[in-house]
């Protein structure tokens, strides 16, 4: 009788049984994904659930070298509205207009407009930012942000450059050192729904920004200043396009000031036309603007850094090095007798001096106090055409000199191969190739500095602001291109430019100054337009700053003996004592 | 449920004398009556010392263990140990009948019967609080995992909960009713229900009231904002027909031909189903095989066919590959097999469902984020409430609460088998088999797919996921399910 339900008694339990195992089954994989896998598997959600926000790190500062700050931050607030937070709208619409005296019919609209976010005013004050968050208004938010901020508005613009929208750097050391300033920006983690909204009381973590290194540079704010300003008065006596004034210490390469005026206030660097001092720079302008030229051109050419991306013929400034070489070379001594008539025949070409009627009966010493281009056209010829670019290479002249801005430009010179004796006798007194003027600086430098190649640079060390990491900048200093013995007699000739030569205007009472004046034709030579410079350094007997101006394009009188040595003898006699350099007393 | 009792009755009452006039429940009857000889006596099962002994012996010990030895007339003592097997039931109806005329105030021990006192019917209250505690446990988490989206898409968080809410109440109210109305009525109805079923299906998938949703025909548009799934129909119907079928067989069940007859019925029925919704073709043919089990003294073929099904399940990489090379398996089909496999490596086609419900349920850990704060549900896993709803549990809840749910389903199941252990009839106990092959396979299947043990397919979680459907009908089995416990005799 109950064997049939027996059975199927038994068989609904193994159904039951069979089903139990397969449940139990499962609640191990349970166990197994909920506990060995949670790890895992909690990991891969958060990484989904959490959103970024990124807090912007501090950018490093910019110091001179006594530690004055030329680029720093600025906290900055982003007022904006969040539309469905908002409680009180004509409070808040009332309360913006007043704080930020903008247009009541502006802020209504951003205000009522149904969007997630809504920015009413960027770059505000963090006074005024911490005012409107004071009034705690519903669904008004205020975001705090960095700026780069520039102190000193357009002092060594071209040098330190300024940063972008992102707070990267642009231009300048800003760029160049952009691996150090930066910092590591930190970032909010929030967790957030499919969609990336952000949850209500969700759970925050916060990464702490790191901020950028600061970066501690060479550059002296005084010199920088006093050079500047003279660099003004210059552009605008002589009412020039530009001058440009380079301060170095030509021991180690290190710069003190490097003016390119006119300059931009790096504050506001996308305004054009700033600084423009002198009228043919107006003219420049306007002429510029009547062509058609492009906006961003324009600014190309305002940021433009002329001391180290544009090249120029360097003139008799150049005649150092033909000096250097030719007395290195033991093919000329300093009594060695020259003759100049007023010009030199080279092979078909006759080459005038500048002297029109000739120096006559001179010595090397003389030549070289006179700026005679016959007399270094002989000691060019001495040399010939191979020994010549020997030296040239020697000095470093070909290459760049590794200054640390971005944009150098190199050395533009003839082809070994294509040099004849005519070329040659150009190159000798500074004509027919260019270079940039921070290479004639370094290149001085290390002819005067005994013999020793220096870098010129403006990075000396970079440190946490708190001084828990630094790091020094190295560069490659001594090289030796020139024996001492040369670069003693250098010194002496350029010491006799100054105190009885062409460069007499750049001699200083008390001290020992010695330097070579230059004025170059631009080309094309029938505009007659020229770029006076004068190289001078001090103490001559033993260099401790060397500084060249270069006035572009000056009107009137344009010798660089008589415009652009007495800016450098007051730029010595103003920043000596800055640097510590005693007047010394056998003063010639 | 007491006051029901009387209509319920009378509505019985009514049935016999349908019973007594009309054909199928005689006819069930009589081949009962007509098979029994062949099968029941001892003298079928000559001699054998386990069966024999286990046999009769068995009855009296039941008997006595359900009531004490008192009074009892011998149509009771048969319908006692006929218990379970359809032999007892021609002479069950009238038996129970009238003691059933008597008002059952309470199941409390203490009830007292007027005419007689010492046999009241058993109601499985356990099931029924098992039931209501997994409906509102589901309504609970249905508002949790979709109160998101509901909020986001209609401005309502509680628009899911809310219409499920309404549904399941209307459906419990059936449900109370299905349980007292005898669950031999339905089986009247049973070639309609099978008819019905394939028209359904042939509307859904061929007629425009069918509803394309993510390119299965899955639905069935019935009026304005009335939409049903007809496979939850065809599931009900099919438990039904071969509850039927089963006991019309008798011992014929126990032959090979049986089974291949049932087969062929369920057969063509199940795949109408998986051309649109192949986990419901599954839990079909889950089913079909589960109540032939149980009723056949035949092994050999459940036994070949679960080695069958545990080598495909063993080698399904392989096999997906050789058979999509011959055009038996879509595209579609084989690269979800590939996302079975390694979901991470299909992250964005595919992998992107199993993977969010992975995620959900590996940060849920030991104790679970909390009622209410997944944070997957919020966009993360897809319909949240609805397939993956055991995710969003074990995201919340933790292991504690996910093995809680699955301990609860074990439990209904347990509930199942009682009843279908002690049920009446062979026609209850198959009834109730079925239900719980339906529930045991649909659950197990659904947590399978959330943790990624078998491939995707969508599937729902019974009493929990969101759909209206689904909780309507698996109320009306639970009806019949009640409705076979409450045939159940308890003897003072």
């Amino acid at each position: 009788m109950n064997v049939n339900q027996t059975f199927h008694r038994w068989k609904t339990a193994i159904l039951y049984v069979i089903l139990s195992l397969m449940m139990i089954g499962l609640a191990g994989r349970l166990v197994y994904l909920m506990i060995y896998r949670s790890a895992y598997y909690t990991a891969k959600a958060e990484d989904l659930h959490l959103r970024e926000r990124t807090i912007k790190a501090a950018r490093g500062r910019i110091l001179d070298r006594n530690g004055t700050v030329l680029a720093d931050n600025r906290t900055v607030c982003t007022i904006s509205v969040i539309h469905n937070q908002i409680k009180e709208p004509e409070e808040t619409i009332a309360v913006l207009c007043r704080e930020l005296e903008l247009s009541e019919e502006e802020v209504r609209k951003k205000v009522e407009k149904r969007s997630s976010r809504e920015v009413i005013a960027t770059n505000v004050e963090k006074a005024l930012g911490d005012k409107i968050r004071s009034c705690q208004l519903a669904g008004v938010k205020v975001d705090e942000d960095y700026k780069r901020y520039y102190p000193y508005d357009s002092l060594a613009s071209k040098v330190l450059g300024f940063t972008g929208g992102d707070n990267q750097g642009v231009i300048g050391l800003e760029v160049k050192y952009e691996e150090f300033l930066k910092g590591t920006n930190g970032t909010i983690l929030t967790l957030a729904d499919a969609a990336g909204v952000e949850l209500k009381d969700g759970r925050e973590e916060r990464i702490e920004p790191q901020a950028g290194k600061d970066l501690l540079t060479s550059l002296d704010v005084n010199i920088q200043q006093y050079a500047q300003q003279l660099a003004y008065e210059t552009m605008e006596k002589k009412n020039a396009k530009g001058v440009s004034i380079l301060v170095m210490n030509p021991q180690n390469g290190e710069i003190f000031a490097l003016v390119n005026v006119p300059e931009f206030n790096l504050n506001t660097p996308f305004v054009l036309d700033q600084n423009l001092v002198s009228e043919s720079a107006q003219q420049k302008a306007l002429q510029e603007t009547a062509e058609g030229m492009d906006a961003q051109e324009r600014r190309n050419r305002m940021w433009r850094n002329s001391c180290v991306s544009d090249t120029y013929e360097p003139g008799s400034t150049f005649k150092v090095i033909t000096a250097a070489a030719g007395l290195e070379a033991g093919v000329v001594a300093l009594e060695d007798r020259f003759s100049c008539p007023g010009f030199r025949i080279v092979e078909d070409r006759k080459i005038r001096c500048h002297k029109v009627g000739g120096h006559g009966a001179e010595n090397f010493l003389q030549g070289m106090m006179n700026s005679c281009n016959p007399v270094l056209i002989d000691v060019g010829q001495r040399l010939g055409v191979d020994e010549y670019y020997q030296y040239f290479e020697q000095f470093d002249l070909k290459g760049k000199t590794g200054i640390d801005i971005p944009g150098e430009a190199s050395t533009i010179m003839h082809k070994k191969e294509a040099m004849g004796p005519v070329e040659l006798a150009t190159v000798s007194f500074g004509q027919s190739f260019q270079i940039t003027p921070v290479q004639l600086v370094a290149t001085v430098s290390s002819i005067i500095n005994g013999g020793k190649r220096v870098t010129p640079h403006f990075g000396v060390e970079a440190k946490s602001s708190d001084g828990t990491w630094m790091h020094q900048f190295s560069y490659p200093v001594g090289k030796e291109i020139l024996s001492a013995e040369t670069s003693a007699k250098m010194r002496y000739i350029l010491e006799q430019v100054v105190s009885e030569g062409s460069g007499k205007k750049a001699a200083i009472e008390g001290y020992r100054i010695g330097g070579k004046t230059a004025t170059s034709e631009k080309l094309p030579r029938s505009r007659k337009k020229y770029i006076s410079s004068f190289i001078g350094f001090a103490p001559a007997d033993n260099p401790q700053v060397i500084a060249l101006i270069t006035i572009d394009e000056p009107e009137g009188i344009y010798y660089g003996g008589t415009i652009a040595a007495p800016v450098i003898a007051d730029l010595f006699r103003n920043i000596l004592p800055i640097l510590g350099i005693q007047e010394s007393a056998n003063s010639g | 449920m007491a006051k029901q009792q009387e209509p319920g009755n009378g509505h019985s009452e009514a049935e016999r004398r349908q019973r007594a006039a009309r054909r199928p429940p005689d006819n069930i009857r009589q081949l009962d009556n007509r098979r029994s000889p062949g099968r029941q006596p001892p003298q079928h099962n000559p001699s054998s010392e386990g069966k024999s002994s286990s046999g009769r012996p068995s009855a009296p010990e039941r008997a006595n263990s359900k009531r004490p030895a008192s009074n009892r007339s011998s149509e009771m003592v048969r319908q006692q140990t006929a218990a379970g097997r359809p032999q007892g039931a021609r002479v069950k109806y009238p038996v129970k009948r009238s003691p059933a005329v008597m008002p059952h105030k309470d199941e409390g021990g203490d009830r007292q019967n007027k005419k007689e006192g010492k046999t009241r019917r058993f109601y499985d209250y356990s099931l029924l609080f098992t039931i209501i505690f997994l409906t509102v446990f589901g309504l609970v988490m249905i508002y949790s995992s979709s109160s998101y989206s509901a909020q986001l898409r209609y401005h309502d968080a509680g628009y899911f909960m809310k219409r499920q809410g309404v549904i399941a109440l209307g459906s419990f109210v059936l449900m109370l009713i299905v349980s007292k109305i005898d669950y031999h009525f339905y089986a009247k109805f049973v070639y309609l229900a099978y008819g019905a079923s394939y028209l359904l299906m042939a509307l859904a998938m061929w007629s425009p009231l069918g509803v394309e949703v993510n390119g299965k025909k899955r639905w069935l548009k019935l009026g304005p904002g009335i939409q049903i799934q007809p496979t939850e129909l065809v599931k009900i119907a099919l438990i039904l027909l071969i509850a039927v079928v089963i006991t019309q067989m008798g011992t014929k069940i126990n032959e090979f031909s049986s089974l291949l007859k049932i087969a062929a019925l369920a057969l063509p029925l199940a795949v109408m189903v998986a051309m649109n919704n192949l986990s419901s073709g599954i839990i079909i043919l889950g089913i079909t095989f589960v109540m032939c089990f149980v009723a056949s003294k035949l092994h050999w073929p459940f036994i070949v066919c679960t080695g069958a099904a545990a080598a495909v399940f063993a080698f399904a990489g392989p096999l997906a590959t050789a058979l999509e090379k011959i055009g038996l398996l879509q595209g579609y089909q084989l690269r979800r097999i590939h996302v079975w496999l390694d979901p991470e490596a299909f992250p964005q086609d595919g992998g992107y469902q199993v993977l969010q419900g992975l995620y959900a349920i590996g940060s849920g850990g030991l104790v679970g984020k909390g009622l209410g704060e997944s944070i997957q549900k919020l966009g993360f896993v897809p319909e949240a409430q609805n397939d993956m709803v055991f995710s969003i549990i074990c995201e919340e809840l933790g292991i504690f609460g996910a093995i809680s749910v699955i301990l609860i389903f074990l439990f209904m199941i347990y509930r199942f088998m009682l009843i279908a252990s002690n049920a009446p009839d062979l026609f209850g106990a198959m009834l109730v088999v079925g239900v719980m092959g339906h529930i045991g396979i649909q659950v197990i299947l659904n947590i399978a797919v959330v943790t990624n043990t078998i491939p995707n397919t969508g599937i729902t979680l019974p009493f929990i996921s969101y759909g209206g459907t689904s909780v309507l009908f698996l109320m009306m089995e639970m009806g019949m399910v009640l409705s076979v416990s409450n045939r159940i005799k308890l003897q003072k």
